[in-house]
């Protein structure tokens, strides 16, 4: 008995010994990451020479030397350029957002209106937040709130002429709001349409197939900037004497067009990677076509290609600063466009107008493909190839 | 412009059931949506620009309000449709508009290929060179311009006139070619280019919004002729005289010192032409010819006022532009302006 | 259940019909065909019918008129007594120069970035990711106005140019640089460049095939620089430096003489080539990801250079997983190279643009435009797709 009790493992076990000293600690970061071998080192310094050399100026420029408050040119123009700066010197004219930020978002929308531009912009916000938020409950009725009843709620508030309210015309919207209303009109009409012309352009009927793949082919063989102009100059021609349509109008369904033939392009690499069996599956549970689709093949086509879709809907925001060269004022538009205002031109406006439309579009576009990354994780339930 | 708006929107669901006008008869056309849809520059200050509330005002404007005075008697039922350069011909083909009255020169082809009439001259313009005469001190002849950068918009006779111009002289230039007007302002101010080439009314304008409006000079050089008028479709000779006769009251009216504070007592006139012209001769057909009310040219005047008030207000001395009325002085006044009389 | 007892009542299969996907296919596409002619009939007719009505003669004879305005950049000889036609083919190759000038700057610096993003060194990774995260996700019409606006319309006047070295300068109105002239006997100095690009194409063959015998290798590379370099300055010493330079000059209003790049080009190639360097580079990153750990591994194990085993081992199965996104990011940029308009480079659509303007053929000037870009994007699809395929995979 006594031989069972000599044990030759250990009972309990050794505590954590401290690592190495090289192997910790800020200086190993250091060495790991920054100056891994001679050639690391050098690029190590190359790269905090370009940070040292291009992070102080920048800096400098939008926030140490920039104008905050000023009514107009002359804050921002140096003594030889007819202000008060002294010569020399360079810094973001903040004073000139701030002056125009009203018009940046809204364009000429009539001053005593722009409540109503607000107020779908907050309905959006309230709509869209919860639909996002994949905790939240009624998602069914929150998108059908949002895609459904919100898009008539908006047009009656943003266009007018009913219940009492003015009516505004198109032409005087510009602004962030032109970009967000283009952005959501494509986003809602690019989706349902890509996916029909994709399931068109893998349909058995050679007709519609035909179709699907000429009108896809051709719109994403092109410049969206002809189709705008496609829109702005021959649409007027292809309709009947008298009958137009909105400039507006217009601009929309050229880039809600455009978007979808790229919707279906992306829509058709997820609907390829669904296994044939799923199709075979779902035909011999005696499922109808649409069923088929509906219920079996997209929702699994669909999720696989989320961060297609995502970058298709950021290709298609940031499309939309295009219809400023159709003459149409989106954020950047309206932007460009007080460039030539005599009261603000001095050489730091442009450059301060365009990193802040830069940084708002930034934001939108940045947010969006995080939240894909967030989804895409979040709707992984292994399925992938 | 909402039920414009919801046509489209129908006209893009229910396609062939979108009603189509008749497009022959304008008149109609514009009587019955209650308002004459008109095609002005996207901001052209002094002949069309729209104010922080969207109001369009302006020489060209004015003809706009006119034609809606003599239609309806009211100046306000004018929709403005913005149009660029290269939108506005597409725009009244289509028959988007009734009317573009956007500083738009009158040449032969826009008469012929393109289908248009033009309705009469309301400005006689000629296009001129604008340098920085701070900048270039020893420049006071367009001659002296070669090797210049010339910024200019593109798509205009401008920019054909220049080519002819500079070619004609032998000089060398270097074209530096935007769409939109505000850019090439933009890209003139900034120092891209040195001279800055367009109708001469059009350099006063755009010199007031530029950034340091007195350095900048307008050389004396005119090197084309640039009649801007009204234009309308071909085909539609009725519209047509209806524009073409507006124009025409307005100019008839300054020759006969009708303004728009005497035009109430003018109407007592005891002159034969006054009375026609305003209406006052009681078996007169002229105005049911036309197919307007009889106190039409009342209607203008009460609006618009004459040519010379529309001018000086606009664009003349009580403007910021102060443009001097030169050719398009009346003809009794050492000017070119004459209109057929109404009668 | 209905349908079976209709069948069983009426004895003829007439339901069933209706029913028979294959007869319901048919019927919806004649459907649809009859839609769509119906459609493109209605557009067609308002179409002829708006133009007859406003007198507007069509058709591309147009195309031989004298076009009467100038452009700023053309390639080939071009005033304002050439033909539209001729104009639309300036702005073509226009088009081309900024379209082919940019794919090869993006496709340059989206492989350092995308490297770069894969770096050991946390501080170039952290750099190359900032730049990705920035050029993405802002519109690329807004990085052309950043570098028109925002960098070359501050540059100073003419006067006060900045110096560049080899009497180069820099201004507002673009970047000149001193344009070199030949003399007699230069083209031998072609000649050699010739000669030598042909002695190391056998040089590389013969270096393979020695290779492939003996395992001997040969220094392919020296040897053609050498040749490549040597032999052309050879010629040209030989020949007695037939090569002088035009330097730009100051005039009135510009500087002359010289080779002067616009501003408006520089802008545009900036910009493009910036803005889909970060897409290229997220492509190359992937590409590489994509390689699995075990190929490089088993390339060490068979005593490749690290040198080596990148450039047969990694990038070639690399090439396959990025050249299909590629295509699209060339044709991306290409297509985006009509936003010249905007800035008045005058590309394609700028000068379809003033062509527009000046005789109204709406249709026919955009039906150019789709032509020419459609051709342009098949072009590129099949040449990267011939590509692909000489990059694929060989299964055996």
């Amino acid at each position: 008995m006594q031989e069972h009790d000599l044990s030759f493992v250990r009972a309990e076990l050794v505590a954590n010994q401290p690592a190495p000293r090289g192997e910790k600690g800020f200086g190993h970061w250091l060495r790991k990451n920054l100056f891994a071998t001679p050639f690391d080192g050098v690029l190590t310094v190359l790269a905090l020479l370009f940070i040292a050399y291009s992070l102080p100026p920048l800096l400098n420029w939008a926030f140490v030397d920039a104008q905050w408050t000023g009514s107009d040119r002359s804050f921002c123009a140096t003594v030889a350029q007819g202000g008060i700066q002294p010569d020399g010197w360079s810094g973001a004219c903040w004073a000139f957002v701030g002056a125009k930020f009203q018009q940046f978002l809204y364009g000429r929308y009539p001053l005593d209106e722009r409540w109503r531009v607000a107020l779908t912009g907050l309905m959006f916000v309230l709509l869209i937040v919860p639909l996002l938020i994949p905790r939240v409950p009624h998602k069914a009725l929150n998108a059908a709130l949002l895609f459904v009843v919100f898009p008539v709620v908006a047009f009656f508030l943003l266009v007018g002429g009913w219940f009492g309210l003015d009516y505004v015309e198109t032409p005087l919207w510009g602004g962030l709001m032109v970009t967000l209303v283009l952005s959501f009109v494509g986003i809602a009409v690019s989706l349902p349409l890509g996916i029909v012309l994709a399931l068109g352009r893998r349909s058995h009927m050679p007709v519609v197939k035909m179709i699907c793949v000429i009108f896809i082919e051709t719109v994403r063989g092109v410049p969206l900037v002809t189709v705008l102009f496609m829109a702005s100059v021959m649409l007027p021609l292809f309709l009947p004497a008298g009958v137009t349509f909105d400039k507006f109008l217009r601009a929309l369904i050229g880039v809600a067009l455009f978007a979808s033939a790229y919707m279906a392009e992306v829509v058709r690499g997820g609907l390829q990677a669904i296994p044939k069996g799923q199709y075979e599956g779902a035909d011999s549970l005696g499922l109808g076509y649409w069923q088929k689709m509906g219920l079996i093949v997209l929702p699994q086509a669909l999720k696989l290609v989320i961060p297609g879709i995502v970058n298709t809907f950021i290709g298609l925001f940031k499309d939309t600063s295009l219809v400023y060269i159709i003459g149409m004022f989106d954020l950047l538009g309206a932007v460009r466009q007080n460039f030539s205002d005599a009261t603000w031109a001095s050489p730091q406006t442009p450059m301060t107008g365009l990193v802040f439309a830069g940084f708002v579009f930034w934001c939108f576009c940045f947010g969006m493909s995080r939240y894909s990354i967030f989804m895409e994780r979040l709707l992984d339930t292994g399925h992938k190839r | 412009m909402t039920a414009k708006l919801l046509t489209g929107v129908f006209g893009a669901a229910v396609l062939g059931l979108a009603a189509s006008a008749a497009s022959a008869a304008t008149l109609d056309d514009v009587k019955s949506k209650g308002f004459v849809q008109c095609g002005v520059n996207t901001g052209l200050a002094g002949f069309a620009a729209p104010n922080d509330q969207g109001e369009w005002s302006g020489f060209d404007v004015d003809i706009c309000k006119a034609v809606a005075a003599a239609v309806f008697g009211d100046a306000t039922k004018v929709k403005y449709t913005p149009t660029t350069a290269k939108e506005r011909f597409t725009a009244l083909q289509s028959g988007e508009i009734d009317m573009l009255s956007r500083n738009t020169t009158w040449t032969l082809s826009r008469d012929t290929s393109l289908g248009f009439n033009f309705a009469g001259v309301n400005y006689y313009d000629g296009q001129g060179f604008m340098i920085n005469a701070k900048k270039l001190p020893g420049v006071n002849s367009a001659l002296q311009l070669s090797g210049a950068s010339v910024c200019v918009q593109t798509g205009t006779t401008t920019e054909l006139n220049l080519s002819d111009y500079f070619r004609a002289n032998k000089m060398e230039y270097n074209p530096v070619v935007f769409e939109k007007l505000e850019e090439v302002n933009a890209a003139y101010d900034s120092g891209r280019c040195d001279v800055y080439t367009t109708d001469q009314s059009g350099l006063y304008s755009i010199r007031l919004t530029l950034s340091a409006p007195d350095d900048h000079v307008v050389l004396p050089e005119i090197i084309s002729k640039e009649p801007l008028g009204p234009v309308v479709r071909q085909g539609d000779d009725q519209w047509f005289d209806i524009v073409k006769w507006t124009l025409n009251a307005m100019i008839i009216a300054e020759e006969l010192g009708i303004t728009q504070t005497n035009v109430d007592e003018m109407k007592g006139s005891d002159n034969p032409e006054i009375k026609r012209v305003l209406g006052m001769e009681p078996d007169s057909t002229l105005a049911a010819d036309l197919g307007l009310d009889k106190e039409w040219v009342v209607n203008v005047i009460k609006a618009v006022g004459n040519y010379g008030e529309s001018f000086e207000r606009n664009i003349g001395q009580d403007s910021p532009l102060k443009i001097a009325r030169g050719l398009n002085q009346l003809w009794t006044k050492g000017g070119i302006l004459y209109a057929p009389p109404i009668r | 259940m209905a349908s079976q007892d209709t069948v069983r009542d009426d004895g003829v299969a007439k339901a069933s019909l209706l029913y028979d996907p294959k007869v319901r296919g048919i019927v919806f596409q004649v459907l649809v065909f009859v839609g769509l002619f119906a459609f493109v009939y209605w557009i067609v007719g308002n179409t002829i019918e708006n133009l007859q009505r406003s007198n507007i003669s069509s058709g591309f004879g147009f195309l031989s008129g004298r076009s009467g305005f100038d452009v700023a950049t053309s390639l080939i000889a071009y005033d304002s007594d050439s033909t539209y036609g001729r104009a639309l083919v300036v702005g073509l190759l226009n088009t081309l120069v900024v379209a082919v000038l940019g794919i090869f700057t993006a496709s340059l610096i989206g492989f350092l970035i995308g490297v770069g993003r894969l770096s050991r060194n946390w501080l170039v990774r952290k750099i190359c990711t900032v730049y990705v995260e920035v050029f993405r996700n802002i519109p690329p019409l807004l990085v052309i106005f950043f570098w028109y606006f925002g960098v070359l319309s501050v540059l100073p006047l003419p006067r006060d140019s900045i110096g560049l070295p080899f009497g180069s300068y820099l201004n507002s109105r673009g970047f000149f640089f001193p344009r070199p002239v030949w003399g007699e006997g230069a083209w031998l100095i072609a000649l050699s460049l010739v000669v030598a690009l042909a002695m190391i194409f056998f040089v590389r063959r013969r270096a393979v095939a020695r290779q492939m015998a003996t395992g001997q290798q040969f220094p392919v590379l020296w040897t053609s620089l050498a040749l490549l370099v040597g032999l052309p300055l050879l010629a040209f010493a030989l020949t007695g430096f037939p090569l002088s330079f035009e330097f730009p000059q100051l005039s009135t209003f510009n500087l002359v003489g010289g080779i002067s790049v616009k501003p408006e080009f520089l802008a545009l190639y900036l910009a493009l080539s910036f803005y889909t360097a970060s897409f290229i580079a997220e492509i190359v990153r992937a590409g590489i990801l994509g390689i699995s750990k075990g190929q490089t591994e088993a390339s060490y194990a068979l005593g490749l250079r690290s040198g080596t085993t990148l450039r047969l081992v990694i990038i070639p199965q690399a090439l396959r997983i990025i050249i299909p996104p590629l295509t699209s990011q060339y044709l991306n940029l290409t297509k985006n190279s009509s936003l010249a308009i905007a800035i008045g480079y005058p590309d394609l659509v700028a000068i379809g643009g003033t062509i527009l303007n000046q005789t109204g053929q709406a249709i026919e000037v955009v039906a150019i435009w789709m032509v020419v870009y459609l051709g342009l994007s098949l072009a590129t699809s099949v040449f990267m797709n011939w590509f692909n395929a000489r990059m694929a995979l060989v299964e055996r």
